[in-house]
């Protein structure tokens, strides 16, 4: 196991402001700090277990089938997630409704199952599904934390400042676009590889 | 491992057949847990919604279908000591900005509106959205708590209604009242159905 590939995950290969994958769900959920954070945490969940996954089953899996075999990996993972959360977290799961099953198409998954854990042993694909899982439930976290304290004047529902001075568009899908863009080019100025 | 049509028939075949067996272990595992967490869902929204009450709801449901509707509500009576105290209605409004909603309405033996739960809706963050609260806020005319589909005009201002619409959420506001409607209407006819059987 080498620390260095967790660390990887979180600044150098940010899946969301360096690699820019899994763009649908961080447009889509982070309305607000608590979904983002959520849907972070849950689409790390899943990398872990599939990165595991994977990697313990790479020699196993002919080249040229690896990616639908790559795909019913994850789909299984997703598919028990979301039947964990309709049994024990029934409320987060209406609030995410729709983009649990769609973690099945994330490319972050996908992608680092073939870039990673099909050539990587066990103890690295897990590192590498903590590393690059923590980066994004940072990203969408903050993404969120910027969104709601804008839109509602709230953050992690602790109201900041009275809704009323807050601007709605934030909100919505365009200020999805606006704080993900800002986001991604400070993190380019403070981070220049 | 070299991609023969053996084995990759072999190595595909047992990954869904695992893959297979690992969710249906799982279903077998979390099937009550859903059910109990959908039936509890209801509970509180039930609970939320009625006057006191001391029987199960939740048992005593039935469906009904209002005059000049296709599809039924499902509705939960109340009864307090045996006698009946009032119902929570889950309604339903195909006519949201975003698809259909989904409100749980409580009302006491005169049909007075006694509150209300919204259960499911697709309507915009911080516009629509904002009916779970705005109609039970004392401000101006916002609340339709303690209104009766018999003696109030359950349509918004704009429509000459006595119930003030969301601000730039009128078409919400009009689903939420075509649903309260609907629940309301269902009530009635509950009530004049059961009225001469014994309570």
């Amino acid at each position: 196991m080498n620390p260095k590939y967790f660390f990887n995950g979180i600044l150098a290969e940010n899946p969301t402001f360096v690699l820019l994958l899994g763009m649908c769900p961080t447009l889509g959920t982070t309305g607000s700090a608590v979904t983002g954070m959520s849907m972070g945490l849950a689409t790390m969940g899943v990398l872990v277990c599939s990165n595991a996954a994977i990697s313990l089953i790479k020699n196993l899996v002919p080249a040229k089938v690896r990616i639908p075999a790559y795909i019913v990996v994850i789909a299984t993972f997703v598919t028990a997630l979301q039947m964990f959360m309709q049994a024990y977290l029934p409320a987060l799961d209406a609030m995410l409704g729709i983009f649990i099953p769609l973690i099945v198409v994330n490319c972050i998954l996908l992608g680092r199952a073939e870039a990673f854990a099909s050539r990587h042993n066990v103890g690295d694909s897990i590192l590498d599904g903590l590393g690059i899982g923590l980066g994004f439930t940072i990203a969408l976290t903050l993404l969120g934390c910027i969104r709601e304290l804008l839109g509602t004047g709230r953050i992690f529902g602790l109201e900041i400042y009275p809704e009323t001075y807050g601007s709605l568009v934030f909100v919505l899908a365009p200020g999805a676009f606006i704080v993900l863009g800002l986001l991604i080019a400070l993190f380019n100025r403070l981070y220049k590889r | 491992m070299k991609s023969t049509l053996t084995s990759m028939i072999l190595s595909l075949g047992c990954i869904t057949v695992v893959s297979g067996a690992i969710l249906a272990g799982v279903h077998e595992l979390t099937e009550q847990p859903i059910i109990e967490a959908e039936r509890q869902a209801r509970v509180d929204a039930v609970g939320e919604v009625c006057p006191r009450f001391d029987n199960d709801p939740i048992a005593e449901k039935c469906e009904v279908t209002p005059d000049r509707e296709s599809l039924p509500v499902t509705l939960y009576p109340a009864t307090l000591g045996g006698k009946p105290v009032g119902a929570a209605v889950e309604s339903y409004s195909p006519d949201g900005f975003s698809g259909e909603i989904k409100i749980m309405y409580g009302f006491d033996s005169d049909g007075n509106v006694t509150g209300y739960s919204v259960i499911s809706h697709a309507e915009t963050p911080g516009l629509g959205a904002k009916m779970a609260d705005w109609f039970r806020s004392p401000e101006g005319h916002r609340s339709v708590i303690g209104l009766n589909a018999a003696t109030d005009n359950l349509t918004v201002g704009k429509d000459g209604g006595d119930v003030d619409a969301i601000t730039a959420a009128t078409i919400t506001s009009r689903a939420f009242l075509d649903a309260l409607r609907r629940a309301s209407a269902a009530y009635s006819q509950f009530k004049s159905t059961n009225s001469n059987l014994p309570s």
